[in-house]
């Protein structure tokens, strides 16, 4: 992908800024340049304050990005995975897939987001799913189709919640591209971003792209932030009124439908085995899945729109 | 007696939330201000990102606002910052202000970061990701789906 080209020649120009930075000291180029600003009437002394005592605190996290950064994010993540997996053009079934996401989504600790929560299908057989920071979420036709029951798809759609409400793609993001970025941001606090800066921010952007894509195709979040999203399933479940045994039965499904070594959760979750094992322990004996006719019709009618 | 007691002890610690209120600001797009302290309240107000609202106490999540306009409704915490937002330059000031209590509108990673990117990356799907964006469930459809699948938390409605 072309981004990922020019996302290399960003990692010596950034490194090389990154670098000039350092070597200027970084709260001394900031107070210069606030002093300017301040002296343009660009921002005033209380912003130019606050500006220098952040950029004086070095230490950038992911912590440091605003909902609204968070959301632009979280699109350019979605568009770029719906350039390779392409959407699964179904109006009814991805109208009751947002139903059914976006009721889940207001019983998360985060039931708000800069603009809001959205699922979509990819049409694929590969099972898989990702939750693009902001509140985008993918999941695959391969993975819907381990669903038994409205039940387990509402689990597989509450642990995608998960991610986002924890915000595990930010996390994802390489701290030195952050601090290259954030260092700009702080420097052109008071003004629209133009010419050099606009293009360096634009590069530590799809920097942080390629970082949270490379996560979510490739290398998989570590098992620990599963195991987190999981939770966070089981405790949305519970609030909306789901079984969590939904969530179990699924990952057998998963556990019998997945070919050992194949792409998507293949590679980036852990084994499903585990997560039951993991899930269990928090869940004691459940209820057994026992859904009402008019749930079970609904579903029934989306596994076979698929 | 014991009820008059409780009572004055609630008086007293409303008057203390009041004494608290403190300005919050919008952190999202559509900024709901609601009736009742649930998403099925019905919204009386709307707010844009960034604007400030006096708040009180959180109470299981939901803050009581008041607008600059002077509506007065809750809002759930997730949608309000502690943080200045500051819209534009040169704007009303952050009063001594430190990095975790300002934020700046549209600054860093914004629309025109994505536009650039779009630029260098044509082939990428934003198509698909703004048609995703719209699709937005009113609370009262995703009520009546919940009743019609017999969808009930164990422990009632909260």
């Amino acid at each position: 992908m072309k981004f990922q080209i020019s996302n290399f020649k960003f990692q010596m120009a950034g490194g090389l800024l990154l670098i000039g930075v350092l070597l200027a000291g970084c709260a001394t180029v900031t107070k210069m340049t606030t002093g300017v600003l301040q002296a343009t009437g660009t921002i005033n002394q209380q912003q130019a304050d606050s500006i220098n005592r952040s950029a004086e605190a070095v230490e950038k996290t992911f912590k440091d990005i605003t909902p609204e950064q968070e959301f632009y994010i979280g699109r350019s993540v979605a568009a770029t995975l719906l350039t390779t997996y392409k959407p699964y053009e179904n109006e009814a079934a991805t109208h009751y897939l947002n139903v059914l996401g976006q009721t889940l989504a207001l019983a998360s600790d985060k039931p708000e987001t800069f603009g809001g929560y959205h699922f979509i299908i990819m049409d694929t057989d590969e099972i898989n799913a990702f939750a693009a920071p902001g509140g985008f979420v993918m999941v695959s036709r391969g993975l819907l189709r381990c669903c038994r029951n409205e039940d387990a798809l509402a689990a597989v759609l509450a642990h995608e919640v998960g991610h986002v409400e924890n915000q595990h793609g930010l996390k994802a993001i390489k701290g030195s591209r952050l601090t290259g970025a954030l260092t700009i941001l702080a420097l052109e606090a008071g003004k629209n971003l133009g010419g050099q800066n606009l293009a360096d921010v634009t590069k530590a952007f799809e920097g942080s792209i390629t970082d949270i894509t490379s996560s979510l195709v490739n290398k998989g979040y570590s098992s620990s932030l599963e195991y987190q999203a999981d939770a966070a399933a089981v405790k949305i479940l519970k609030r909306v009124g789901y079984n969590p045994a939904g969530l179990l039965d699924m990952l057998g499904q998963m556990k019998q439908r997945m070919p050992p070594g194949s792409a998507g959760f293949g590679k980036t979750h852990p084994d499903p085995q585990k997560r039951i094992t993991e899930i269990s322990a928090g869940l004691g004996d459940p209820a057994p899945l026992n859904e009402p006719a008019a749930r079970q019709a609904r579903f029934a009618a989306f596994l076979r729109s698929l | 007696m014991r009820r008059f007691v409780i009572v004055a002890a609630a008086g007293a610690l409303g008057l203390a939330g009041a004494a608290l209120a403190e300005r919050m600001s919008v952190q999202v797009q559509d900024g709901q201000v609601r009736a009742t302290p649930s998403f099925l309240g019905a919204v009386t107000a709307k707010l844009p990102y960034g604007a400030a609202v006096e708040a009180q106490a959180e109470q299981n999540g939901w803050i009581p606002v008041r607008t600059e306009a002077g509506q007065q409704g809750w809002m759930h915490k997730a949608s309000l910052s502690k943080k200045k937002i500051v819209m534009t330059a040169g704007g009303a000031g952050a009063t001594g202000a430190s990095s975790d209590e300002l934020a700046l509108a549209g600054k860093g990673f914004n629309s025109d970061v994505e536009a650039q990117f779009k630029k260098q990356n044509p082939s990428v799907n934003f198509a698909a990701v703004d048609r995703m964006a719209k699709i937005k469930i009113a609370p009262q459809e995703m009520q009546q789906f919940l009743t019609a699948g017999s969808v009930k938390p164990a422990g009632g409605a909260k």
